[in-house]
């Protein structure tokens, strides 16, 4: 079970973290909402719950529920810039469709 | 494929309902907005990478051009490219016809509509609509940066700004289409920007020189809650004087004489630039290439020299703003530098020995205020959990209410921290008088017409009773904006009346820093003038009480003589009653109440008299 941040991602999150001045790491998860079934979260983390798993990758503490794991092994973060706008995006291999804005998704 | 940012814990957002929102700096000379992504505020760059954008706009008929477009405009076709709008926002046709002869502009001539409006080959335009295009530029910008039109926008605003200036920067938001959280002033945003709202209580300075204009603000940060307590400043002094004194000494050393437009413009250029690069090298090269080419160093301290007396400017408004707020300089915690000429080492010296420690000025001078903005607006947004930071700002000038005599009492003070609501009740001067005219006046001065006239509205048809008895509760309320709204009711009766102002003109800083200063100076002779027409008030109504009660029963409580004594004091009374001083009229009208003492006795007996008439000694209600 494994998730990856890319170069970019992981300077992207570590910048702000650094920026933030308090958290340990990033977590990722996936929540039941949204048009398409899941959808993705992304926060800053600032303590553990019981059932995290946390993965160290690229000087990055990524932390991900049990529950959301499922839904995630194997994802690559990456960060974009598309036209004005920049942002993390997830290359999720679980994802066999998602909705048009790419903000949620179904397994 | 979406592009998302990382959320504070547990507020991350169902898809497509992100709570974007964006900090707006609507400048004089430039513009910026900003946004809070993945918890660090940004500005948010054009395809270019440029974060500002020159508040200039262009009609030419069939667009609308923004920026540095509309900038380059500026030469080769002043008359629809306009420029500063900033300075016409919220002014009536009077300031504007004032500001004629420095703008280029031709304005329409208003009648039915009193907003003054720029006559251009696309239409004719307000200040609000001009600023409105310029914040949707900044919309559109942040829409296709953020991925979503943002839910909602703070925009900054000086804190000298009045209810008038305040009320037309909303109304330009309005224009564009966007949803104002709120307005914020510029120098809180600042502070907000370097973190000091979750900082320990202090007081911090903010000051701010950008390329025309000087500010300076001082905040007081109480248990997270900041207050303007004063604030001062020049509106025509900035980093443009530093090139000019510089560009003097060009021509000085290089002996130019005939200087026309492009020579000048030339000087000015290469001033700047000489400028810039004095920032962080310790010389500059100028080279102006001309008919008479000509070439020159200059050392940072040659530069500093010159600029040293502009500076200097600043310090004497920081220290009267100082002595506005009543503290000393020792007690400043913090001072944040904003605008583009705080880059200006000199500046950056001088502003820290007088206030004895080092400015902050990590951040871009130039995005400081946008930054701030931008955080402000992430909270009003709900990104942030359990963030309690309110922002307080202060009214510049009190606002009061016209008294009989043309007095001002003031029912909200000045620097009192907004939103307020305050109440005072007031009361007839006449017998069955049934409407009340309400005027309500800004400024610090006793006489209301050394005071700024904001509104007028009349509370009409409640019952007539003698002088004195009604309640009138007038209440004043400003909201967290800044905009006031005034109710009026008379409380036995209910009847009430109310009004939102928005009033038609404004005033300039400077204006207001005369109005201030003024009620210093004036100070004696306004209380003085104030003595004398409460004299005078209360002259009339004694007059009016005699007359009044002479006609009823005069004849047949008075003698003959004591009649005419009466009279004679009256006499006196009203005709020295627009002539002699106070302390007279103060004589004056005892001596009226002296010689009428035993009229008033008399009069007294005979309504107890009347009301007791056949009536048992037991009937009557002790």
């Amino acid at each position: 079970m494994a998730i990856h941040l890319s170069d970019i991602a992981a300077s992207r999150v570590q910048h702000f973290l650094e920026n933030r001045g308090k958290g340990i790491g990033l977590r990722l998860g996936v929540k039941t909402t949204g048009c398409s079934g899941l959808a993705y979260v992304i926060e800053f983390v600032d303590e553990l719950q019981e059932d995290d798993e946390v993965f160290e990758t690229k000087g990055v503490k990524v932390v991900v529920d049990k529950k959301s794991l499922v839904f995630l092994d194997g994802t690559e973060v990456d960060f974009a810039k598309v036209g004005l706008n920049e942002g993390f995006q997830f290359k999720n291999p679980n994802a066999k469709d998602a909705c048009g804005c790419g903000e949620s998704f179904t397994v | 494929m979406a592009l998302l940012q990382i959320s504070e814990p547990g507020e991350s957002s169902a898809p497509h309902q992100r709570r974007l929102a964006v900090g707006i700096d609507l400048g004089t000379t430039n513009s910026l907005v900003a946004s809070v992504r993945s918890g660090e505020a940004i500005c948010l760059p054009d395809e270019r990478g440029r974060s500002l954008l020159p508040s200039v706009v262009h009609y030419d008929g069939n667009q609308v051009l923004v920026g540095y477009e509309a900038r380059a405009l500026q030469a080769v076709d002043p008359l629809n490219t306009i420029a500063s709008v900033k300075r016409l926002m919220g002014r009536g046709q009077e300031d504007v016809t004032r500001l004629a002869n420095v703008v280029p502009h031709e304005f329409v001539a208003a009648e039915a509509s009193t907003v003054p409006r720029i006559r251009t080959a696309g239409g004719d335009f307000s200040a609000v609509e001009i600023s409105g295009e310029i914040l949707k530029c900044l919309a559109q910008r942040a829409e296709q940066s953020l991925g979503g039109g943002p839910e909602g926008v703070v925009i900054t605003v000086p804190a000298y700004f009045d209810d008038a200036q305040r009320q037309a920067t909303r109304d330009a938001a309005r224009f564009a289409g966007l949803n104002l959280f709120r307005l914020l002033n510029e120098p809180t945003a600042a502070a907000v920007a370097y973190g000091l709202d979750q900082d320990a209580d202090g007081l911090i300075a903010v000051y701010d020189l950008g390329g025309g204009t000087f500010d300076i603000s001082i905040l007081r940060l109480n248990k997270g809650v900041f207050e303007v307590l004063a604030t001062g400043g020049d509106s025509s002094l900035g980093g443009d004087d530093m090139d000019h004194a510089l560009g003097e000494w060009i021509v000085e050393q290089a002996g130019f004489s005939d200087i026309d437009a492009v020579l000048a413009r030339k000087i000015l250029i290469a001033a700047r630039s000489a400028k810039e690069q004095l920032s962080h090298g310790d010389s500059a090269t100028i080279s102006i290439d001309h008919a008479q080419p000509w070439q020159a160093e200059i050392e940072r301290a040659q530069f500093s020299d010159l600029i040293e007396p502009l500076v200097r400017k600043t310090l004497s408004a920081c220290r009267r703003a100082l002595r506005d707020a009543g503290i000393d300089k020792q007690e400043i915690a913090e001072v944040v530098m904003v605008g583009g000429s705080t880059r200006v080492p000199l500046v950056q010296t001088m502003v820290g020995d007088f206030f004895g420690r080092k400015p902050m000025c990590e951040l871009d001078p130039d995005q400081v205020v946008a930054l701030g903005a931008s955080i402000q607006a992430d909270i009003l947004a709900g990104n942030k959990p359990d963030s309690d930071m309110l922002l307080l700002d202060v009214l510049p000038l009190s606002l009061g209410i016209e008294t009989m005599g043309g007095l001002c009492e003031k029912i909200i003070e000045r620097n009192t921290a907004i939103p307020v609501a305050r109440a005072q009740e007031f009361t007839t001067f006449k017998d069955g008088q049934t409407a009340m005219s309400i005027h309500v006046v800004q400024g610090e001065r006793e006489l209301v017409s050394d005071c700024r006239s904001l509104a007028r509205f009349e509370l009409r048809g409640f019952p007539p009773m003698v002088a004195g008895a009604a309640r009138i509760r007038v209440t004043y309320q400003v909201d967290a904006d800044g905009l006031m709204s005034v109710t009026a009711e008379e409380t036995t009766s209910g009847v009430a009346a109310d009004i939102v102002v928005k009033p038609s003109y404004g005033l300039t800083d400077q204006e207001i820093e005369t109005m201030l200063r003024a009620s210093m100076d004036h100070a004696r002779e306004d209380i003085e003038a104030r003595m004398l027409r409460e004299q005078q008030v209360e002259a009339r109504r004694v007059i009016e009480a005699i007359d009044a009660a002479l006609v009823q029963d005069g004849e047949a409580l008075l003698s003959e003589s004591e009649l005419s004594a009466i009279r004679l004091k009256r006499n006196e009374l009203e005709e020295r009653l627009e002539s002699a001083g106070s302390d007279e009229l103060k004589q004056l009208i005892k001596a009226v109440e002296q010689v009428s003492e035993t009229y008033v006795a008399r009069r007294m007996n005979a309504s107890v008299r009347q009301a007791l008439a056949g009536k048992q000694i037991d009937e009557v209600d002790v």
